[in-house]
């Protein structure tokens, strides 16, 4: 995994954004930094919704927010509507805001206690003096009623009088009070009941028809990407490994870690066949100190010699498939089991250019070792 | 320290020995939490047995009673709680005896392992510390047996370099790492009950497959009778052998696990697996929705507690609360007048469909429904 490049990207006037070699580092101990995003590339057609995902720390929600500027990116640009937002400063920033909107994960937290809902839904119009009491009321009315609560009901309530999969819903009627172009959806239902979590994902479904909306779907659960997603992209330790169709991509996964991810998934259904572990075992590497190559390659089965020293790049696979492996699942060439090395296993000839760095941990089991779990500002 | 507390429990009485497969006995445990606002019928008579070496996967939406259930049977309840009925244990009432006689049990006959690892482990104590607790309380063993014992639990939680952790911090693992250590804590004095309460839900679902597997495996070496509590049937089908589900306080349906998938027969379960977005369907399937919430626990319904909800609901269940009744699978009960794959099901839901009921439509084509706060 790895990828790096931009094969999977399309034309620029097919998409409405397009995000271009994005980094962020955050400040860690010592004056290490961290490379949360490390330089990840993805486009988003207008109408459609791009499904990121991976296990926690991988990135993805870090990647999100520096799409909204929140923080802006250390490199890298995020084109929408034809202008670059990691360029924009201030007042030019703050203009484009609107157009973007956010919901976050735990729909309690992200509401004030002490206001009332039509208060808070109400707020993104008064920050922009949008129209007039009245106008503002009808907007709100129709905010809350899009998003299925009762506005005569729901009003002059708090958030505390609503149940958790309520208060997701006040999340969305606010963030659509604007009219946003693009709806960035970090985790919405990971906080829901499972019950909840469809009326929500069936609910989102009918607003992106409703208000034509673009979106950005984050989760760390593969059931709920599949069934919303247009486009899936995978992300492991800042990077991305595969993007594809959602069909395509749970039908026929190339990436070894994608097929682990949708190995790992919870069948429902006792009479389901008992699943080889092929599974990736260990955990996330410290992002600190990542391996070197493919960053996956410490936990990969599949993994040579070749992924330690070379960076994959992102390259087509199938009909809008790309993966970012060496020896991917489909479209590639198999690894020769005669020289299969597990990812610590010694290096055999070949080309052999790299020795590891020291301070890398090779043995998949050890690659969490004595590192502190990373903790991205705001991440999951 | 621990050290000034330090006794060795007498072996708990009761009957452990495997020739006696009954472990585990609940006959109409109620627990009502006594609040402001009135008594909170939390758990509201639930019935059940466990043997040994068997999973029994408690399964429920949250507010449902299914972790104040376990931690009932534990007896790890607040002042605030009511607790009746009758929990016998090894042939022990355990209902019947104080926390001080508890004691001997927690660690060495009952376990629990939590849902956040993060919370559970005490920040400030080292690893080993950890692990060597229990032991010191519950066992005779001195203290390079103890370090021995520890290391050996680490090994077979399978975390690696385990000498080493033995002298880390909690927060120097990760959460998968972390989660294996309170299990390797759970298990140390092999208990024959282990209760596990969303051991999974905050891990990675990569972690949360070894740490599934991790318990597995632990209960076959162990010949260990394990209660998986989830809201995620999927979690709990692969892993189980019975199943029960839990709605308001009250089990609405239980079976062997391959039975419930196979022959639903209340609503509420089938509703609760229709309504989880499978990987096997194409993308943008509808998802069917269960509308409206969970009753209220200060005052259910006096008929069937599903029945607002429920998209097979006649005018019998609102007023007539249903038994548990016998499936013709032995051991398969539940809880519905109009059970689903019966021609009373059916019918019941022609009519409720012909009489365009929300929740119906909801039901079967996801429509959206009114979802005003109560």
């Amino acid at each position: 995994m790895a990828g790096t490049g931009t094969a999977h990207l399309r034309d620029a006037n097919e998409t409405l954004l397009r995000v271009e070699h994005l980094v962020v580092d955050f400040p860690a101990a010592r004056g290490a930094k961290v490379s949360a995003v490390a330089d990840v590339s993805f486009d988003i057609a207008e109408g459609e919704t791009l499904g990121l995902v991976g296990e926690s720390g991988c990135g993805k929600s870090t990647a999100a927010r520096a799409v909204m500027q929140l923080p802006a990116p250390t490199a890298g640009k995020v084109i929408f509507e034809g202008k670059d937002l990691a360029a924009l400063h201030g007042e030019a920033l703050r203009r484009m805001r609107p157009r973007i909107q956010i919901v976050f994960q735990d729909p309690i937290s992200s509401l004030n206690p002490r206001r009332t809902v039509e208060s808070i839904v109400g707020a993104p119009l008064k920050i922009w003096k949008l129209g007039d009491e009245a106008d503002r009321r009808t907007q709100i009315d129709e905010a809350l009623d899009a998003v299925g609560l009762d506005p005569d009901v729901a009003r002059d309530k708090r958030p505390h009088e609503f149940s958790g999969g309520q208060c997701q819903r006040i999340c969305i009627a606010r963030s659509l009070v604007l009219n946003p172009k693009v709806l960035i959806c970090d985790e919405p239902v990971s906080a829901l009941d499972v019950s909840v979590q469809a009326q929500i994902l069936n609910l989102l479904e009918d607003l992106k028809e409703r208000y034509g909306l673009t979106m950005v779907f984050i989760t760390h659960d593969l059931a709920v990407v599949k069934n919303v997603s247009d486009r899936v992209a995978v992300m492991y330790l800042g990077k991305i490994c595969e993007i594809a169709g959602p069909d395509t991509l749970y039908a026929s996964p190339a990436h070894p870690y994608t097929a682990a991810l949708l190995s790992s998934i919870p069948v429902p259904d006792p009479e389901a066949p008992p699943r080889v572990s092929t599974l990736v075992s260990g955990e996330l590497p410290s992002p600190l100190s990542p391996p070197s190559g493919c960053r996956f390659r410490t936990r990969c089965p599949r993994a040579q010699e070749r992924c330690a020293v070379e960076e994959p790049q992102i390259r087509p696979v199938g009909e809008g498939q790309y993966v970012a492996c060496h020896f991917p699942l489909v479209g590639g060439t198999a690894p020769d089991p005669e020289t299969a090395v597990a990812a610590s296993g010694p290096a055999s000839g070949g080309n052999g250019a790299g020795s590891e760095s020291p301070g890398e941990t090779d043995s998949p089991s050890d690659a969490p070792a004595g590192t502190p779990e990373l903790t991205t500002p705001g991440g999951p | 320290m621990i050290r000034s507390r330090r006794r060795v429990a007498p072996p708990p009485s009761g009957d452990f020995t495997s020739t006696n497969r009954r472990l585990l006995e609940v006959d109409d445990l109620k627990t009502h939490f006594r609040t402001p606002r009135g008594l909170v019928r939390a758990v509201d008579g639930v019935s059940f047995t466990l043997d040994r070496g068997r999973t029994l996967g408690l399964v429920g939406e949250s507010g449902c009673g299914k972790s104040v259930l376990s931690r009932s049977i534990m007896g790890l309840l607040p002042s605030t709680a009511d607790r009746s009925g009758e929990i016998r244990f090894g042939g022990i009432r355990l209902d019947e005896l104080g926390p001080k006689a508890l004691r001997d049990y927690w660690g060495t006959q009952l376990s629990m392992v939590f849902q956040d690892p993060m919370t559970s482990l005490n920040p400030v104590m080292k690893i080993g510390r950890q692990i060597a607790e229990s032991l010191e309380v519950h066992t005779d063993m001195d203290k390079d047996q103890i370090r021995e014992t520890a290391l050996s639990l680490l090994r077979s939680v399978h975390i690696p370099e385990a000498e080493r952790r033995l002298n880390q911090y909690p927060h120097e693992l990760s959460g998968g790492m972390r989660q294996r250590v309170v299990i390797a804590i759970a298990l140390a004095c092999g208990p024959a009950l282990l209760f596990a309460d969303e051991p999974t839900t905050a891990l990675d679902v990569t972690v949360q497959a070894q740490i599934l597997d991790l318990l597995g495996e632990q209960q076959r070496e162990r010949d260990m009778a394990v209660v998986l509590v989830s809201h995620d049937l999927g979690v709990v089908a692969g892993r189980t052998h019975d199943i029960a589900v839990m709605y308001a306080g009250q089990i609405v349906e239980m079976a062997p696990t391959r039975t419930l998938f196979a022959e639903v027969r209340m609503p509420y379960t089938e509703a609760l697996l229709q309504s989880a977005p499978r990987v096997e369907n194409p993308s943008h399937t509808r998802l069917a929705v269960i509308g409206g919430r969970p009753p209220d626990l200060i005052d259910p319904p006096k008929g069937c507690r599903f029945a607002a909800r429920c998209p097979y609901v006649q005018p019998r269940c609102r007023e007539e609360q249903p038994p548990l009744i016998e499936a013709d699978t032995p051991g398969h009960v539940f809880r519905c007048w109009y059970p689903v794959g019966t021609d009373k099901g059916r019918e019941a839901l022609e009519k409720n469909l012909a009489a365009e009921l929300p929740q119906a439509e909801a039901a079967v084509t996801g429509a959206a429904v009114a979802v005003e706060a109560s």
